[in-house]
């Protein structure tokens, strides 16, 4: 139901759309996938007002053709209900159109799905590292990176670029 | 280099030239919170800009569920909110027993509500006394301490652990409940509230504490949902929004219970709302006691739950089910789910990607406390340090949780 | 022999280095570099159910420049390895360092591209506790041994 409304509003942006275990699941285009959020945030009618999850899933030993699937999940507070948007990316050029803005918790659910899984968010105004730390080369939740593989950090990161971001107003508005 | 406030307001003396301090608050900051990081830059005690890092206790509980099988991720899951390890159990099985499309009996359903919202007392008592102690007020440390540790009594009896529990299991439970168990948890649900009221009687009419917590960190609902705030923060907010009432998973509908709800979002608010719920869970407790049914606990589905160990030793088939379960792991047909129960800090999610096998794909945790702590700097700009610290105790950010 | 008799019960003679010993070892002040779990099961020590302040180790100084005693409960990241290192470096002599718990002992099962394998690759370490996290009587062990040990040093150097 959520799939016909966005079909007939974005036309061919929503490839398409199943449920799974009860959970509505439209496919989207990479390039069009910010237009999908916005529709399904501010129709009044779907109003999934919460960003609750952004994450990837390397499908490298799944033969995808396309390695990447982003999966966006969402939440209507007035309808109780969840979607989930997601949009294949090709490994050699893994990116989309960056939800910050749309929604604040997009900020650092964006960076952690680029620090674990290399996507690149475009638009994102400060796309750097969230959990690993500034010395880490790689993205450790792709398949291929082995599990064992630790990297030493020799001094901690003193943060002072992201405050100087900070202090131009890059960064999102607090 | 540094730009000063008070160059730009025009404000204090003629001629005074002032300079904004740089300060890291962090990562090894009193035992209480964990591996937080925020860099301040300060004029005189007001907070300028706020820059948080986290990552610090990150340990890789995605990478490392890929490595095993779907019941090796249990032990992970205990350490990811380790201050209400069973909620955390719960959460990661309903997500699987999902994708496999069983239904577990009354009996453990009711007996996980139970442990549940134990498991969520000992969060709530550890949030808010840790929050007091911060503020000052250390009496109500030991208050709720020695109360959480008569709840480790009745779990360790249960459980063979008190923190780390490790008790769920994808189909039921690791075992039924001991003799002891259920005189246990009446004395408890006699004993809690003593100490509840006594913690909330010394803080509820007192000046200091209200100066030091009334309007301080105040955020709107609609601002709170865009950050992606769920659990006692946002219920602080105004908004009646409880997982385990909208869902009603687990039975919780049949039992009769109220959500506590705030007013302005501020910390008085999530300390009041913590402890208001409490006293909700005690209610839970008590009614699923009384109702407590019989019957098994684990579901007889041999791809699923272990044989009995009479089956194991006893004949071939028993052996070689335990051998399979054990070995390949239980095998959960290819898909992927996302399924979420109301934890202590709010709505803790699964992101499940089964490719056919016993072993997990993807595991990814949405974490209630990330959401909490990227709106942190927002929270703290313009306020003075000692508000910070007051309100990074009212949002309970579990490092354990926020890095996974 | 004689000086004894005349001064009774008044006085206590000793060698400087058990008194000095004596000193060290009943008043160790811990400074709890908790990150994870085994900070929670700390906590449980300092509180009046186990009651680490029975050994002298109550007061608790969250700032390395005042404690002598490290005590690393929770799993060391890469990323804070560098602080644990600095954090240690401020302390004073002397100084002891308690590996609480798995993590700390040698990466538990976190063996995995973001965990320090044990910090004694960072610190030298005094006491290992093991548990997951350990009891808090495991942890008061943990101190006796580690004023056993003290006993044994040498302080005059």
């Amino acid at each position: 139901m959520i799939g016909e409304a966005a079909r007939a509003r974005l036309g061919d942006a929503v490839r398409e759309t199943r449920a799974e275990h009860g959970i509505e699941v439209l496919l989207v285009h990479p390039a069009r996938v910010t237009d999908v959020l916005r529709f399904l945030r501010d129709d009044p009618a779907l109003a999934f007002v919460m960003l609750l999850d952004v994450t990837a899933t390397d499908g490298i030993q799944l033969g995808w053709p396309e390695r990447f699937r982003v999966a966006y999940h969402l939440y209507s507070m007035v309808r109780n209900e969840r979607v989930r948007v997601i949009a294949n990316l090709p490994e050699a050029k893994p990116e989309l159109p960056s939800a910050f803005g749309m929604w604040k918790s997009a900020d650092w659910l964006e960076r952690e799905t680029y620090d674990q899984y290399g996507i690149v968010f475009t638009g994102h105004p400060n796309l750097v590292r969230l959990l690993n730390h500034k010395d880490f080369a790689g993205h450790p939740l792709r398949k291929d990176y082995d599990i064992k593989k630790g990297q030493w950090l020799s001094e901690p990161d003193d943060l002072m670029d992201q405050l100087e971001k900070a202090r131009a107003g890059l960064l999102a508005d607090y | 280099m540094t730009t000063t406030a008070s160059e730009a307001k025009g404000a204090r003396g003629e001629g005074w030239r002032t300079e904004s301090m740089v300060l890291n608050l962090g990562p090894s900051h009193p035992a209480m919170h964990g591996t937080l990081r925020v860099l301040v830059e300060l004029d005189g005690e007001t907070i300028l800009h706020a820059i948080p890092e986290i990552g610090y206790l990150h340990r890789g509980f995605e990478k490392g569920a890929e490595k095993g099988t779907w019941t090796k991720v249990i032990p992970f899951t205990d350490r990811l909110n380790y201050c209400s390890a069973l909620l955390n159990n719960i959460g990661y099985v309903k997500a699987v027993e999902k994708m496999l499309g069983v239904t577990v009996t009354e009996r453990c359903r009711a007996i996980r509500v139970i442990i549940g919202e134990l498991s969520r007392i000992m969060d709530h008592l550890i949030a808010v006394g840790t929050n007091i102690v911060d503020i000052g007020a250390l009496t109500n440390f030991w208050y709720t301490f020695n109360t959480r540790e008569r709840i480790y009594n009745v779990v360790e009896e249960l459980c063979g652990a008190r923190l780390t529990t490790c008790y769920t299991r994808i189909g039921g439970l690791a075992n039924d409940l001991n003799d002891t168990f259920v005189a246990g948890v009446r004395e408890l649900l006699k004993e809690i509230p003593v100490a509840v009221r006594e913690v909330e009687s010394l803080v509820r009419d007192n000046r200091i504490f209200l100066d030091r917590t009334v309007g301080v960190g105040a955020i709107t609902t609609d601002e709170a949902i865009s950050w992606g705030w769920t659990g006692p923060c946002l219920r602080a907010t105004g908004l009646a929004h409880d997982l385990r009432k909208r869902d009603g998973y687990d039975g919780y509908n049949d039992y009769d219970w109220d959500v506590p709800v705030g007013e302005n979002g501020d910390t008085y608010d999530r300390i009041f709302v913590r402890i208001y719920e409490i006293y909700e869970s005690l209610r839970i407790v008590e009614q699923a006691l009384d109702r407590l049914p019989g019957g098994p606990v684990n579901i007889d589905d041999p791809r699923v739950v272990l044989p009995p160990k009479g089956e194991v030793y006893g004949n071939i088939e028993g052996l070689m089910n335990h051998f399979k379960l054990i070995m390949e792991g239980i095998i959960v047909p290819a898909g992927e789910h996302y399924d979420a129960t109301e934890a202590a800090n709010g709505e803790l999610g699964f992101h499940c990607v089964s490719d056919g096998s016993g072993n997990p794909y993807k595991v990814k945790v949405r974490s209630p406390s990330l959401a909490l702590f990227a709106a942190y700097p927002r929270l703290i700009k313009g306020r003075m340090i000692s508000d910070a610290i007051a309100i990074i105790g009212s949002l309970n950010i579990i490092a354990g949780e926020l890095d996974r | 022999m004689g000086l004894e008799t005349l001064l009774e019960n008044a006085v206590v003679t000793t060698r400087l280095d058990a008194a000095i010993k004596w000193g060290r070892k009943n008043s160790l002040w811990p400074m709890p570099f908790g990150t994870a779990c085994c900070a929670i099961e700390f906590m449980g020590v300092v509180s009046s159910m186990f009651d680490i302040s029975r050994f002298g180790a109550e007061m608790v100084r969250f700032s390395p420049r005042q404690s002598d005693l490290l005590l690393v409960a929770g799993t060391i990241s890469y990323k804070q390895a560098p602080i644990l290192r600095r954090i240690y470096e401020q302390m004073c002599e002397p100084k002891w360092v308690i590996a609480m718990g798995a993590c700390t002992s040698g990466g538990a099962f976190y063996d995995n591209y973001c965990t320090l394998q044990g910090i004694d690759k960072m610190i030298p370490v005094d006491i290992y506790v093991p548990g997951c996290p350990p009891r808090p009587e495991a942890v008061l062990d943990g101190i006796l041994k580690l004023q056993q040990k003290i006993d044994r040093e040498r302080v005059a150097r």
